[in-house]
Formats: structure tokens, C-alpha cells, sequence
């Protein structure tokens, strides 16, 4: 019973994500999810990434994604990354890419729609919001440097 | 909604400068490009916003919400974040195919090239392919969006044609918006007719 339920939810994801993708899981190692909604699924390689999903990473997870402007993103081990917004026109590369890391490590390089427009690309985080110019960055949130002794 | 009310919340904090505050730590740092070339992000704190622009140049957010700048070496930058960059997607590659004037037919030179490319193609695992079309400068915006389009489009059939899965395969028409070879309007230019296949 529980097994068809699964299966079901999988059809039901794998059939939206169809609708609009704006990337890909490229890379998936170790423990791995993607956020939809309220609904939670091990990141495989090849599945689909849509505005406002989650990247969370356990203890011993990473992770690379690719959208469809050829932005590439990656997260390390314990790692949280929310996609609050994405939108890329093929035509013009006009664009919009707006990222939050709660916390954890994350690697980038910005694609067309920062050729096209500087800081079209704003990745948040708990204390600052970056715009993305070029090329390549990281950025960490260490949050558990935060924890009291 | 909320995380944004709870963001403001934090930046209005951080603004009160005489408030004690204990925030998580942060680390922003530009990475020179494989082919050298140097980034520049903007990293806004608590109104204040600073540029970076030099290689492994960084920002850091100490506990206390203080922002120091420094330049940080290669290895530094590779102990903190080896994982996440170790995970980071090959590189997106890029392939160019010429077309006849006016036409979606391509050259004999690039008939014989697309061979190859396609070579290229499936060593991908899952390649997501975009095939974008250009035009040279002779004619209207519209007509070129259009031959654009239908160049890439009738390029995207070559490559289902050659046993590429469908669902993997884009196509787009740019006109005559990113010539190759800066022309003034109309003027025939051969190098600008042209198809990119992009791969991730």
C-alpha cells in the first residue's frame, strides 16, 4: 500500500516537474533532498528544479544543479538553499535569479542573464544580499559557529 | 512572505548598531575562472554595500555583525568550500553550425561537422541540449526571429534525427540580436548565419 502511494507521488512529481523545469540535478552525492511545497524527495541526478524548491543536504551530501540560463550552483554537506525566484527568456536573456542560502556552503557560476544584466543574479543570506556581476563565487553561513559554548 | 518579514527584521537589527547581536558567520569570495578571468559581486550588509573584484578577495560577517575585507589564498578558499566546489556541474559547452542565406539548410562544412558535435553530444550522461538560432543583418527584426527560430528548430529535428531524446533537445531564435561578426544592418555576413548548440 505504501509502495503505490510512493509510486504515485513520484508520477505526480516527475509529471510537473515537466511543466517548468528551470534546471537540473546534475550532481547528487550522499544524503540529498529537494523541498517542493510540503513534499520532500531524495535528489537523483537528471530530476527537474523548479522555482521555490529546496536544496537541503545532510552530514555527508552535496549537490550541483544547472538551469536553463547555464547558471551553475552547488551546495556542500549541511547546506540549505532556497530558489525564491527564477525566470530566463531565451530570446532576450532577460532575467531574474534569486537564491537564499539559510545556511552552509555554496559554490556558483553565473550564466546569460548576468551577461545580460549585472546582478540580475541576488543570492541572500542571513545578514547580507549579494549581487552576482560574474563569474564565479562562493559563499558560506556557518551557522554552527553561532551555537554558545 | 515570512522569511522575508524575518529578513527585514534582522537587517533593521543589524542597522541598530548599539544592539548587541550574535548573527551566524558569513564568507563571501570571488574564485578566478578556469581561464583566469576575475568575478565581481556586490555584497549588501545592513545598507552598506561593498564590491569584490580581485581573486580570492573576500568578505567576512563576524558574529558581532562586523564586516571585514581581505584577500584569502587559493588553499584557504579550498579547505572551507573543497565540497561544494567539488560538486559543481561540468562546465557548459558550446558548439557553432552555419547555415545558407536566408535558409534553414546548413553549409556542406558544417553537414559534415555536425557529425562530430553530435560525438560530443552523447558522451553527456542526461545532456540538456539548447540550440539557438542567429541570423546575419539582412532583413526585419521579425523576419530574422522567425528564420532564427526555424534554423534552430530545424536543427533540433537533425539531432532527434540522430537518435537524441526529444525531451533533452531546445530550440530558441535569437534574430539578429548577437551577430558573431558586428556588421552594420543588411549586410550579408556568413559567419553570423549560424545555429549554437549549447550542452550542460
Amino acid at each position: 500500500m505504501n509502495k503505490i502511494l510512493v509510486l504515485a507521488a513520484v508520477v505526480a512529481w516527475t509529471g510537473a516537474a515537466m511543466a517548468a523545469d528551470i534546471g537540473q540535478v546534475k550532481v547528487s552525492k550522499g544524503d540529498v533532498q529537494i523541498q517542493r511545497g510540503a513534499t520532500k524527495q531524495a535528489a537523483k541526478v537528471g530530476m527537474g528544479i523548479q522555482a521555490s524548491d529546496v536544496l537541503l543536504t545532510g552530514s555527508d551530501g552535496s549537490a550541483g544543479l544547472t538551469f536553463t540560463d547555464n547558471s551553475l550552483v552547488s551546495v556542500g554537506p549541511n547546506s540549505v538553499f532556497a530558489i525564491d525566484r527564477y525566470s530566463f527568456d531565451t530570446t532576450t536573456h532577460a532575467g531574474e535569479f534569486e537564491g537564499s542560502l539559510k545556511k552552509g556552503k555554496l559554490a556558483a557560476v553565473s550564466g546569460k542573464m548576468v551577461k545580460q544584466s549585472p546582478e540580475a543574479m541576488k543570492i541572500r543570506t542571513p545578514s547580507a544580499v549579494m549581487g552576482v556581476r560574474g563569474t564565479e563565487f562562493v559563499v558560506q553561513v556557518d551557522e554552527q559557529a553561532t551555537q554558545k559554548p | 512572505m515570512k522569511s522575508l518579514a524575518v529578513f527585514a527584521l534582522a537587517a533593521l537589527l543589524a542597522a541598530c548598531a548599539s544592539a548587541p547581536k550574535h548573527v551566524a558567520p558569513e564568507l563571501f569570495v570571488v574564485v578566478p575562472a578556469k581561464d583566469g578571468h576575475i568575478g565581481t559581486i556586490v555584497v549588501e550588509t545592513a545598507g552598506q554595500k561593498r564590491v569584490i573584484n580581485t581573486a580570492f578577495g573576500a568578505e567576512r560577517i563576524q558574529t558581532d555583525g562586523a564586516v571585514v575585507q581581505s584577500t584569502m589564498t587559493r588553499d584557504q578558499v579550498h579547505a572551507i568550500f573543497a565540497d561544494a566546489v567539488d560538486a559543481l556541474p561540468g562546465r557548459p559547452a558550446s558548439f557553432t553550425l552555419y547555415f545558407l542565406e536566408g535558409k534553414d539548410e546548413l553549409t556542406a562544412d558544417s553537414r559534415v561537422e555536425l557529425e562530430k558535435v553530435f560525438a560530443e553530444l552523447k558522451k553527456r550522461p542526461l545532456p540538456d541540449i539548447m540550440v539557438i538560432g542567429h541570423t546575419d543583418s539582412v532583413g526585419g527584426l521579425a523576419y530574422n526571429d522567425k528564420l532564427s527560430l526555424a534554423r534552430a528548430e530545424r536543427l533540433r529535428e537533425m539531432l532527434v534525427g540522430l537518435g537524441i531524446s526529444g525531451d533533452r533537445v531546445g530550440a530558441a531564435g535569437r534574430g539578429k540580436r548577437e551577430l558573431l561578426v558586428p556588421t552594420d544592418d543588411n549586410v550579408s555576413e556568413p559567419r553570423n548565419r549560424r545555429v549554437e548548440i549549447n550542452v550542460r
